[in-house]
């Protein structure tokens, strides 16, 4: 369930099963849709939404089973429910608590970002105020390609930073450099990329008559390279044979596809709008039609930076949090596509941001399509997230031997997130970290991820 | 033609700024195909998409944007936008400072390896296997060790500008012409002081040709270093720009790092000039 419903509503689900992987069962999905077609949510406040937060923790931790909370809700009312639980669990204090914290051990930040907007929550919470209504000074610090934010992050000149969410599980196992424990404590955005590919391709949509392209992809630990080689090998394509895949950082991606070295990429956005936008390519498919849902990059930081100071920590991630809800809101996005525009932050044209985060869009194809997920902004950072990537990794040879995925997950994807936040403040975090959904119409179950990964015929020969 | 020799130069140079200007003028006009599309669908594509126009900019986009540089090159607004004369003073300063460092340690080594043919043929091998290595393969090493990026851009730009100072007062000590060492000797003077009073100004113009040569090079790689790493610096002002694929802004900082890189060559020039002496 998306961490800002309503826990009291019972015809919420709390877990998830859905294609979409927000509901319970495909039923709920469609009844979910319905339902947000029919009454738009009016914008809540700040302190609302935290009251939200610590509510859907409580009531999860109260009902693990979604039935009995269910039949709960509906025997003796939302209202009823409230002021029950209110008895037992301390809302508005424990809500207080979330909302302020301790005395912060320090007050001027670095956030490094990638200028991409995959990192709009981290950018936008700069123009608009979300770090300074934490009493925070944060600095957010553009920064050139994934492997300089890796080792300055690394280095401690950044306190924080923006990752591809492959990244910090790669770091902590040492894959690509030195082991160093990292934590994803909040998903920055969800879908939002999408398969570009040169205008003169526009009459080669069938990936099988793909052999011998140059794809280019932002970094070897990234969904985009990920979610290409899945998508390829579905179509019959070995990644590693028949394509070649290049590491191209996305500001050159566009130049490279003028410049007739590549055919295509999947990449972040804005590149695949600029590449519509300068005519030289066109969508092929967005990330979203291959998963929907899928996270693609993350709000990191070191354990040690969260042990040492975890107050500042804390308030960081509220306002990224805070920053996420209200990207979520899609009358918020026109807003934000000014805010993040300028040169001292995504430096792109405002039109191109508005397309993306708004959904409606030149295809490049001329037509103009309409897509409200487009990119989305959801931060609950589910494990089975992290157990599908390092079944990726293992698929694609970037790791080898038997992996602990559940013990990794827990460690990276979990064990300082949000449910922390909600420790703190003396809570049971949410009881259910993991959840099922499906990449290109296959199931993934995070309880078994080696006979996920055997079942793939096209895989890198180990 | 009673003109001098300057002056006839200079005509030619201004007609061929003035021919290359007009090629690019015309080059860029734009006579592409305006592409056939709804105006909603205009609205949300760019001007090389809708009106044709050429993706390369023409030299009046580029003195526009130019004028508006030169108007306020010292903005601030945030650390990942400021004006262009505060990104070339970072990268001033990163140069002169990498640069100094370099001067500091290659001067009295390369002293040494001038007056000693012992250090000379140990130290040879050293210096020809690392003086050929880019700037940019030290990066990634700098980065990882010296874990401060400022730092590893100074780190790249010291150890790019050591050589050729090395190397050249190396080879300007060692040739300091025998009979003035032998007449210094004759007249008993230690060996510090002959370093200073004899060797000293007769290697000067071989020295500071080497400084002339390193500080070319550490401009060169300041760039590369500060795309790299970014953050601050006309590197990063480029790599900014090219983000945004404005070639424009990256036209003009090419104009503006070739103007600074004169600049410092001449000042070097200027000095190797001073210490010139007619044989």
């Amino acid at each position: 369930m998306p961490t800002f419903d309503n826990p009291f509503d019972p015809d919420r689900p709390l877990t998830s099963g859905c294609s979409c992987g927000h509901h319970a069962t495909e039923r709920d999905h469609q009844l979910d849709h319905q339902r947000q077609q029919l009454a738009c949510a009016p914008v809540e406040t700040e302190d609302k939404r935290f009251e939200g937060v610590v509510a859907s923790a409580v009531v999860r931790a109260m009902f693990p089973q979604d039935a009995t909370r269910r039949a709960f809700l509906k025997s003796v009312g939302a209202s009823t429910a409230l002021a029950a639980i209110s008895q037992f669990f301390p809302l508005g204090t424990a809500t207080e608590l979330f909302a302020q914290g301790g005395a912060l051990e320090k007050k001027d930040l670095k956030v490094g970002f990638i200028p991409i907007t995959c990192a709009t929550p981290i950018i936008m919470a700069h123009p608009m105020g979300f770090y300074s209504k934490q009493g925070l000074n944060v600095e957010v610090i553009k920064t050139a390609g994934w492997a300089v934010i890796r080792d300055k992050t690394l280095n401690k000149e950044y306190d924080a930073a923006h990752m591809l969410s492959p990244m910090p599980i790669a770091i902590t196992m040492g894959v690509g450099s030195n082991a160093v424990p990292y934590a994803v404590p909040a998903i920055e955005n969800i879908n939002g990329q999408a398969i570009t590919l040169s205008v003169k391709h526009k009459d080669r949509r069938d990936p099988k008559s793909w052999k011998g392209f140059k794809f280019a992809v932002p970094f070897d630990f990234s969904m985009h390279n990920y979610l290409l080689r899945y998508y390829l090998a579905e179509h019959g394509i070995d990644p590693d044979v028949d394509v070649q895949i290049r590491s191209v950082p996305p500001p050159e991606m566009v130049a490279n596809l003028r410049a007739d070295n590549i055919d295509g990429f999947l990449g972040p956005d804005p590149m695949n709008q600029r590449a519509v936008y300068d005519g030289v390519g066109f969508i092929h498919v967005l990330s979203k039609e291959l998963w929907e849902g899928h996270p693609c990059c993350v709000f990191t930081a070191s354990k040690e930076f969260i042990t040492t100071a975890p107050n500042t920590y804390a308030a960081l991630l509220r306002s990224i949090l805070d920053a996420t809800a209200f990207a979520a809101k899609a009358e918020n996005r026109k807003q934000i596509a000014a805010a993040i525009a300028p040169a001292n932050y995504i430096n792109q044209p405002e039109i191109v941001l508005e397309q993306i985060l708004t959904g409606t869009f030149a295809d490049g194809l001329g037509s103009i399509k309409t897509d409200a997920k487009r990119v989305d902004f959801d931060p609950f950072p589910w494990e089975s997230f992290a157990i599908w990537i390092m079944t990726q990794m293992k698929r694609w040879g970037q790791i080898k031997g038997d992996v602990d995925y559940a013990a990794v997950a827990k460690q990276v994807y979990l064990a300082t997130d949000t449910a922390k936040l909600m420790k703190d403040a003396g809570f049971t975090p949410p009881a259910a970290t993991t959840k099922s959904f499906s990449v290109m119409g296959k199931v993934f179950d995070p309880g078994k991820p080696e006979e996920y990964l055997n079942s793939f015929k096209i895989r890198k020969a180990s | 033609m009673n003109l001098s020799l300057s002056v006839r130069a200079a005509i030619v140079s201004v007609a061929f700024l003035v021919f290359f200007l007009a090629g690019w003028h015309i080059a860029t006009r734009g006579t592409g195909t305006a592409a056939n599309m709804s105006p909603e669908y205009a609205r949300l594509m760019g001007a090389t998409a809708t009106q044709g126009k050429s993706a390369m900019p023409g030299p009046l986009d580029v003195g526009e944007k130019l004028w508006e540089h030169i108007k306020s090159p010292f903005y601030d607004k945030g650390p990942n936008d400021k004006g262009i004369g505060i990104q070339l003073g970072f990268s001033i300063a990163r140069v002169l400072f990498g640069y100094l460092l370099a001067v500091a340690l290659a001067i009295p080594l390369g002293f040494l390896i001038g007056m000693s043919p012992l250090m000379s043929k140990a130290l040879d091998p050293y210096i020809q296997i690392l003086k050929p290595i880019s700037p940019l393969a030290w990066m990634p090493l700098a980065l990882y060790t010296i874990k401060d990026s400022n730092t590893s851009a100074i780190f790249v730009i010291f150890i790019c500008a050591l050589w050729p100072m090395l190397i050249n007062t190396a080879f300007g000590v060692a040739a300091v012409r025998k009979e003035w060492i032998n007449v210094a000797r004759t007249l008993e003077v230690g060996t510090v002081r002959r370093a200073f009073t004899v060797i000293l100004p007769a290697a000067a113009p071989t020295i500071l040709t080497g400084m002339r040569i390193s500080i070319g090079i550490a401009w060169l790689v300041i760039v590369a270093a500060e795309m790299l790493v970014g953050g601050t610096g006309i590197g990063y002002f480029v790599w900014n720009e090219w983000n945004n694929l404005s070639i424009t802004n990256v036209i003009i900082a090419i104009l503006v790092i070739g103007l600074v890189g004169m600049v410092l060559d001449q000042i070097l020039a200027r000095f190797t000039r001073m210490v010139t002496f007619p044989e």
